[in-house]
This record gives C-alpha cells, structure tokens and sequence, in this order.
C-alpha cells in the first residue's frame, strides 16, 4: 500500500511497541495453538512429576496393562505407570531443549557479535569453521558427539548445543551486519560510545527478534535430538524416564503394548509441534522481513 | 580565524573486489569557518555523504588529512578520539533508522551526556528537559519511544541529541530530505535559529538546492569524488561558473511556473560516470556541452579564478574565457 | 493550455472520478485514505495529484485502473471514456491496465525484472497486447526506446536492467508504460529517485509524449516545483480529499485555500529570492495532519488554519468556484473563508 498511515518499527520490539505486537501475535489461531501447547508442555514438565507417582516404583501387579483407573495411560514392561514416566521424560526433554539451546546462544552470540563487528581476519575464519560444522549431516555429528561425550544427559546437552552452534553464530553475525550500518549505531560512535557499549545497548537488543525465533526453532529440534539420541542408547540411560528411553523399551512390545510407544511418540510431536508454531508465529510479528 | 575543519586532499576508497575500488571521494579540500553554515552539494554518487562520515571518522579515509580545531584527526585511534567527540556530531537524512527503536527520547538525548560523564542523575534529567525543549518538543516525550512520534519529532530528536553537548561542528547530512515540505520548513527555521543562538559551525550536506540556497553561507559542490567549486553562496547562485554547477542549478525546477517555462535550461547528456573507474582528465568531461580536448587528458585542479572568486576546477574557466553556457 | 479538455467524441472527459473513496481495514481499524475525490482528466492533459505523505494522493491514482492491495473498500465511479470501471470484472479490468491505462512508479530498481533484457520485458508487453511478432516487437521497441531518449536503442534493448543507471531505467519503465498507447499514463512520484540532472530529462520525456501522442498524465508528486516545470493543471490534497483545483499558472499566482498558500510559503524557495543567506523565517504550518482513522463533519485542515472561523467545524466544504467571474477559469476550492486571491 503506498499511503503507510500506520507506521512501521523500523526494528522490532521496543518496550513500548509490546502491546502492538501481542495483538498482533494474538489474532492468529496457529501461532496461538503452538503458544498453549508450549504452555502445556511446561506445565507438565515442571509440574507433572509431582502430580504423578514415582515413575521408578513398580506395580507387580499391572505389569503392560492398557489405561485404566490407577493408570491413566497403562503400565510398560516393569509395571511403571506410564503417565508418570511421559511427565517424568517431559522435565528430561525440556532440560535437554532449553539447556542445549541456552548453551548455544551463550557460547554462539559472542563469538557471531564480535565475528560480525570487527570483521578483520576473525571473520572469515569464523564463517569457514561454522560451514564445516554445517556441512556435516546433523545426527552424525550428534551421535559420534555423544559417543565421545559418554552417554549420559550432560553428553546430550553439550552435543546438542554444539551443532545449534553454528546456526546462532551465523543468525547473529548476519544481524549484526545489518545493524552496524544502521545509522543510529553511527549516531552511537558519534556519542562517544565504547565498542562494548554499542555491542551490548544498541546491535545485540537489535538482533533480538531473529535470535528468540531460532531459540523456538532450535527447541524442538534438541528435543528430537535428545529422544533420537537416547533411542539408540547414546543419552539419557535407563531407569531415567526419557521419551527416547521410553520409545527404545516400548519398540519391543509394540504387538502386545502399543500404547508404550503410541504416547511418547504423540508428546514428541505435541512438544515439537508446540515449539514449531510458536517460532512461527513469532517470526511473523517480529522478523518484518518474513512478511506476511 | 583557526578554522573549525580543515580537509585536505580528502581520498576514500571502497574495496569492491577483484582488485577495484569505489572512488567514492577523490581528493576533496575544504574549510569551515567558526559559525559558518557550509552547503556541500551535489548528486547521488557524489561521495557528499562519504565525507561527512569521514569528518566522524565513521569510515576511516584512505588519503589525505582531517584537522578538527588544529587537531589532525586523520589517524587517531578510536580511543583518542573519543574525548575529541564532544566537539562534533551528525545528524541523519532518516529519522527512522537513526534513533535506536530500544531507548526511551530522554535516553537517546542524554547519551552523549552519559558517555562523556558529564552529568548525571536529576543533572542528566534537566539538561535533556532542556534541550528537548529548545528543539520545540514536550519534556514530557523523553519517556516516549521514537516509534511513536512522527519524522518531523524524530528529527527534532536528533538534533537534540547532536546538539546536547554544545559541539563546535554538526554534519547534518540530508537533515530535512525525508520530511514533507510544511515539517521541512519548521526544522529549517529551527535549526536556523539554534545555530544562531549556539554558533555552531554546519556542514549542511544535501542534493535539495532550494535548501542551500536558504541556509548556506558558503557552497560546494560536488561530482564524482571530487569538489569541482566552491564559493559564497550569493555568489554560486548568482553566477556559477563551472559547467556542472551551471548545468545543476540550471536543471532544479522553481516551483512558479511562469519563471520555471521561460528558463533556459543546460541539458546533461549521458550518465554519472561509474565511480569504479572514474574518467581521466576532468571527471565531468564526459558530459561537459564545452570540454575541450585537454579536459580528456588534464585533470584540473581547484584554483582561484582570475577575477578573485571562489576556486574552481575547471580548464575553461580557470584559463582562458569564461564560458556562458546558458547563451549557448 | 488550461481546463480539462473533452475526449476525442466530444461528450464529456476523458477520465471522469466522481465520489471515490477507499477504505482500508488495518488491525488498527478503518483507514480512511480516501474520503471523497471528484475528478476529471482530458485527452493531452498533464493533471498533478500534489499533497504531503498520507493525503491520499496515490490511493487515489492506484485506484483508478483497480490495484489497490487487498482489504481496500473502494466506492464511488471511476468512468473511462463513459465506461465504469469500478464494476468491472477482473479480466477485462485487466486489459484496460497497460493497453489504455498504464503506470509509471517511484522505482524504476524494482520494477524491472533483473533476468530479462530490456528489449524482452518491452517486446513482451508488445506481443501479448498487441499480438506483434518477435520482429515487429523487436522494430517496435527500438522505436519506444528512442522514443523515451535512450541513445542508441538497438544496442539497449540487448541490455539488462543493472547495466542501466536509475534514469535509463525509469525511462525504460515509461517506454513499457506508453507501448500500447494508453490514452492515460499515471505516474506516481516518477522523478523523485533520480537526481535533478536526471530528472529534467525525464520530465520532458512526459512532456514529449503528451504532445506527440497525445497522452493524457496523471503525476502525483509531492514535489510543487515539478508541478510548476510540468502541469496543465493541478489538485492539491489534504487529509483525503481535493482542496483546490486550477490551471497550474491560476493556482500559483493566486492560491486560495490557506492550505496550498501555506504549501508555497513553506518552500525555502518562496524567500529566497529576496537575497541568499539571508535566512528569514519560513512560514510554518503549525500542527499535524488529522488521524484517517475519523472523518468529521467540518474542514480538516481548521485546527490549522490561520483563517479558521467558527463556522468551520459547522459542516465540511465543498471544491467550489472560486470567483463567479470569468479570469479564474476553472478555479476550485474547498474553503469557506478563501483568499481572496492576493498573490503569494
């Protein structure tokens, strides 16, 4: 439209523009689908395993059994209430997402904002080394991460939040390259800033929206890794309830016990489709770039 | 008198790859005097812009010396200049992308104050009440956020916070060009007025000639990297005498049409040369309606002219006759 | 020349707009970007839509051949030669674009597709309306492209747009614009990217097909020296709507709604031929446009206005004759206390 009467933020999300923004987000039925899904998967995971009995305890006397009254979503193999263990794998799933991926924006941020500031020689090198992490297929650098690393959840996070790396440096230092031409960070050295002023008060926030919708991208992603990881025993190790522990055990009764595989699969695909929506919804309102 | 700015043979070379550079300035010379409002004119392509970030050493030049109050500039690192910042600052052509979206208008205006430790707390406070004030806009807006106020209070903003520490220089480049004419007139007369009451020097750097014509005391103008003249301003627009200068005041319309339909108007053949290989000779030879055959080997330099006005960088005017071409 | 002129058959204007408005639904609300546009446009008539950002200026002219975004609620006529091309369905809607209404825009950098040459975006055009063959297009196009003032257009057409410069572009978006021979070109702010080096030359490019084709022009510019270089006559608008209408020599020399007179007297232009350097004030318009999101009954521009009257926020007034008497010929204006015609 050529007549813009409503202006538009030149860059997303000032404290006063929040309003704005959640009307927009709120009109739209899927990114508010994957905000309550999110939302019910926190819940569960913070709250389920108090709500829910130990998922370790063993009834003897319901062994695979299918829903019932005690057991909402049945028993596996050791007579383990299943619906203690999804709550269980839920706080597994949202350590190995949130934890991995916090990892990798502490570690990735800096290096993409200095990468993209000073440029020099630090870039390019950088950038190579961020291409060849990428140019490896995603699980096999996982896996033979994990395999180095030891199975175990610490092994998941830091395998995880290595192979988010490359993609945090990458978004950051193209974000940092468009907003180092802004002409308010030119305003900025004329103030008399220090470099690490300008880096923290005016290109980081200014980088903001892209990094917080990678973050939501980034999420789901882990949780799959973390399953996939733990499905082939190279994370989280029995007894610890993982929904790719969960899913390693249930694969061997699926005649008998369909439903041990059926409701980890359908949490992995809520959570990840939760997170997914939500990214989505997200980009929309705060990458104007995307455009809709 | 010390001038305020002194640039000298002024080179600023992009790197485009393969081994080319952009001459986005080509050895440009020039001087502001205490309280002089200098007009640096010319098209796109000019490297108008380069050199008003050169002066802030936003772009560190690739030749030549800037002298900020007898200080030479040119090389100092970026620590050694800070101090030297309180004594210059720019205003941007876009209201929109040079305030940061993040702060509130009383942080943005209260900057240059912290960063230089010059006052803070309810000090900081008044002073910004203060300013904001003397650029016409409610002390009640610093708790505002840029996008909520309109381009003409954006720029306002601006100056407020380019003129917060009393500098000795402003580079206002394009200030007023991405304003509506009625929000253009009222941040003229505003900056008329500080500059008349802080006596500030301006380097007003813009391609709108009805606006130098207004504020300027003294004129450049430019083309392709180059400063091709220069003179008080009366004088350039009374009677330019490069071909270029001729040819662009020639070409921006009047707005009465009477006047505008019976002007003579010199007509430019041809395009901006490409500033990745400038021509040799006089950069403008090749869409000069009078260059001559030395114009296509000699590069002219900026001289005097005979008569004792402003310098110009042009064989035909520095040498031998004066041409007229609106006669032609 | 002045007035509108009448199209070739004698009855009535070319271009006929009479009531147009456009609303836009926004998150925000109702937009109401045009509230009510009368206006009439001869063959050869050089007419300029002036006004500041968000007056309505090219809603108005995109409305005209129906390309306005969507969510746009468009009301009032729009009548070609007689015909109405409000109701008109999509198809034929579509012929009338570019065969007799084309358009020119402020970019020429985008408007060109980057992977075609110059000659097969504008031999395209030929063939499809015009159903040439590849060699008549082909003959054709040079034949535009001289038109517009490319030098050496055989060798052009063999070009692509980033070997152009912006001028050599926008020109070439003209020649695709006039390559049907529309009998009306609407060009939105068509010179206000190029440089005034530029810009005089593509002017007369506008100037040139009005009096060798015969083309009528639309120009919406902001830019009132353009308007003063270019235009037959010319409207000025404000918050949505027409406020003053005249030849452009009437309008200049005796502007009579406070509005446009504020225009002329806010351009450094209006005091710097007294003497430069001088700097004297420049006249302000205080305040700022209304919201387009309301539409009261009475004048918009009277929070602004230095003659506003109580009588002004009694109703809205309407574009009338200026002067009943015959010297203002074709003077309109949407004002109950106008100038009385002084002068600048």
């Amino acid at each position: 439209m050529a007549e813009q009467v409503v202006e538009r933020p030149a860059a997303p999300v000032s404290p006063g523009e929040r309003g704005r923004l959640w009307r927009r987000f709120r009109r739209r039925p899927m990114p508010m689908t994957g905000l309550v899904l999110v939302v019910a998967f926190l819940v569960l995971a913070l709250a389920g395993p108090m709500l829910t009995r130990d998922p370790s305890a063993q009834d003897y006397n319901a062994i695979m059994m299918p829903s019932s009254g005690a057991h909402p979503l049945g028993t596996d193999d050791l007579g383990r209430d299943a619906l203690a263990r999804i709550a269980s794998g839920a706080r597994i799933s949202l350590q190995a997402g949130l934890l991995s991926t916090l990892l990798a924006l502490t570690v990735g941020i800096p290096i993409g904002l200095v990468a993209g500031f000073y440029r020099r020689w630090l870039d390019p090198v950088v950038m190579r080394l961020v291409d060849v992490v990428l140019a490896f297929p995603f699980l096999v650098f996982a896996v033979g991460l994990a395999a180095i690393l030891g199975p175990s959840l610490r092994g998941v996070v830091l395998a995880l939040s290595f192979i988010q790396l490359p993609q945090v440096i990458r978004i950051t230092r193209g974000e940092v390259l468009a907003a180092r031409e802004m002409d308010y960070v030119a305003a900025a050295i004329a103030d008399g800033s220090t470099d690490g002023h300008i880096l923290a008060r005016y290109i980081l926030p200014n980088c903001a929206g892209p990094l917080i919708v990678q973050a939501t991208v980034a999420i789901p992603i882990a949780i799959i890794g973390e399953a996939t990881l733990s499905f082939l025993g190279l994370g989280v190790q029995p007894p610890t309830p993982s929904w790719g522990v969960m899913l390693t055990t249930a694969q061997q009764y699926l005649d008998q016990a369909p439903w041990l595989a059926i409701w980890p699969g359908v949490m992995i695909a809520l959570a990840t489709l939760g997170f997914n929506l939500l990214g989505d919804g997200l980009r929309d309102v705060l990458d104007p770039r995307s455009g809709t | 008198m010390t001038p305020v700015l002194e640039i000298d043979g002024l080179v600023k070379h992009f790197g485009a790859g393969r081994g080319q550079a952009v001459h986005a300035v080509d050895g440009a010379s020039l001087s502001i005097a205490p309280g002089e409002v200098l007009g640096l004119v010319g098209e796109s392509g000019s490297g108008k812009s380069t050199v008003g970030r050169c002066i802030l050493r936003l772009t560190d030049p690739t030749a030549g010396t800037i002298r900020l109050d007898d200080t030479d500039i040119t090389h100092l690192s970026r620590r050694a200049l800070r101090p030297l910042r309180r004594d210059v600052h720019i205003v941007f052509q876009d209201p929109y992308s040079s305030l940061n979206p993040r702060f509130s208008v009383g942080r943005i205006v209260g900057e240059p104050l912290r960063r230089h430790r010059v006052a803070s707390g309810r000090e900081l406070a008044d002073r910004v009440a203060a300013m904001l004030e003397r650029v016409g806009l409610a002390a009640s807006l610093s708790r505002r956020y840029p996008h909520e106020l309109s381009g003409g209070q954006r720029q306002r903003v601006g100056l407020a916070r380019s003129l917060i520490l009393e500098p000795k220089l402003v580079v206002a480049d394009e200030p007023v060009s991405a304003l509506d004419v009625s929000v253009q007139a009222s941040v003229l007369n505003l900056m008329t007025d500080l500059q008349r009451d802080m006596g500030f020097s301006c380097l007003f750097i813009t391609h709108d000639l009805s606006v130098v014509k207004y504020l300027a005391d003294r004129i450049a103008v430019m083309y392709l990297g180059q400063i091709v003249e220069t003179g008080p301003a009366a004088e350039i627009f009374a009677s330019p005498q490069h071909p270029y200068t001729q040819a662009l005041l020639s070409a921006a319309p009047v707005p009465d049409p009477v006047e505008q339909r019976e002007r003579s108007r010199v007509v430019l053949g041809g395009d901006i040369p490409s500033p990745l290989d400038p021509p040799a000779g006089c950069r403008f030879h090749t869409r000069c309606p009078v260059a001559v055959e030395r114009c296509r080997t000699e590069e002219p330099a900026l001289v005097s002219r005979r008569d004792g006005g402003g310098p110009v960088a042009c064989h035909l005017v520095t040498g031998a006759d004066v041409p007229d071409l609106t006669a032609i | 020349m002045t007035g509108a002129r009448t199209a070739p058959n004698g009855d009535g204007p070319l271009l006929d707009i009479t009531g147009l408005a456009v609303d836009f639904d926004t998150e925000d609300g109702v937009v109401h970007a045009v509230k009510g546009v009368d206006l009439s446009l001869g063959a050869g008539e050089i007419l300029a839509l002036c006004g500041e950002s968000g007056c309505g200026k090219s809603v108005t002219a995109m409305s005209i051949p129906g390309l306005l975004p969507r969510g746009a609620r468009i009301s009032g006529s729009v009548k070609l030669e007689g015909r109405e091309l409000t109701t008109l369905p999509a198809r034929a809607l579509r012929d009338v674009r570019g065969k007799e209404i084309s358009m020119v825009f402020q970019e020429p950098m985008t408007s060109l597709n980057p992977s075609f040459t110059v000659g097969y975006q504008l031999g395209e055009v030929l063939r499809r309306h015009e159903g040439m063959s590849r060699g008549q297009a082909r003959a054709r196009s040079v034949e535009l492209l001289d038109l517009v003032g490319i030098p050496a257009p055989d060798r052009r057409i063999k070009e692509y747009p980033h070997q152009l410069s912006g001028g050599m572009r926008q020109r070439v978006m003209i020649a695709i614009a006039v390559a049907c021979s529309p009998k009306v070109l609407i060009a939105d702010e068509p010179t206000t990217a190029l440089d005034v080096t530029i810009q005089a030359g593509v002017l007369d490019v506008f100037r040139d097909l009005r009096d060798r084709l015969g083309t009528a022009i639309i120009l919406i510019t902001h830019d009132l020296s353009v308007v003063a270089d270019i235009a037959d006559r010319a409207i000025v608008m404000y918050a949505g709507r027409a406020v003053e209408q005249a030849p452009v020599t009437e309008l200049f020399a005796r502007p009579r709604h406070p509005y446009t007179m504020g225009l002329m007297k806010a351009l450094p232009a209006a005091v710097t031929a007294a003497g430069v350097g001088e700097r004297p004030r420049l006249a302000e318009i205080p305040g700022m446009v209304p919201t387009p999101m309301t539409d009261p009954d009475e004048c918009a521009f009277q929070p602004r206005c230095p003659r506003a009257e109580p009588d002004c926020t009694a109703s809205r007034p309407i574009l009338e004759k200026a002067v009943s008497e015959s010297p203002a010929d074709g003077h309109t204006v949407a004002c109950f206390h106008p100038l009385e015609g002084e002068g600048r």
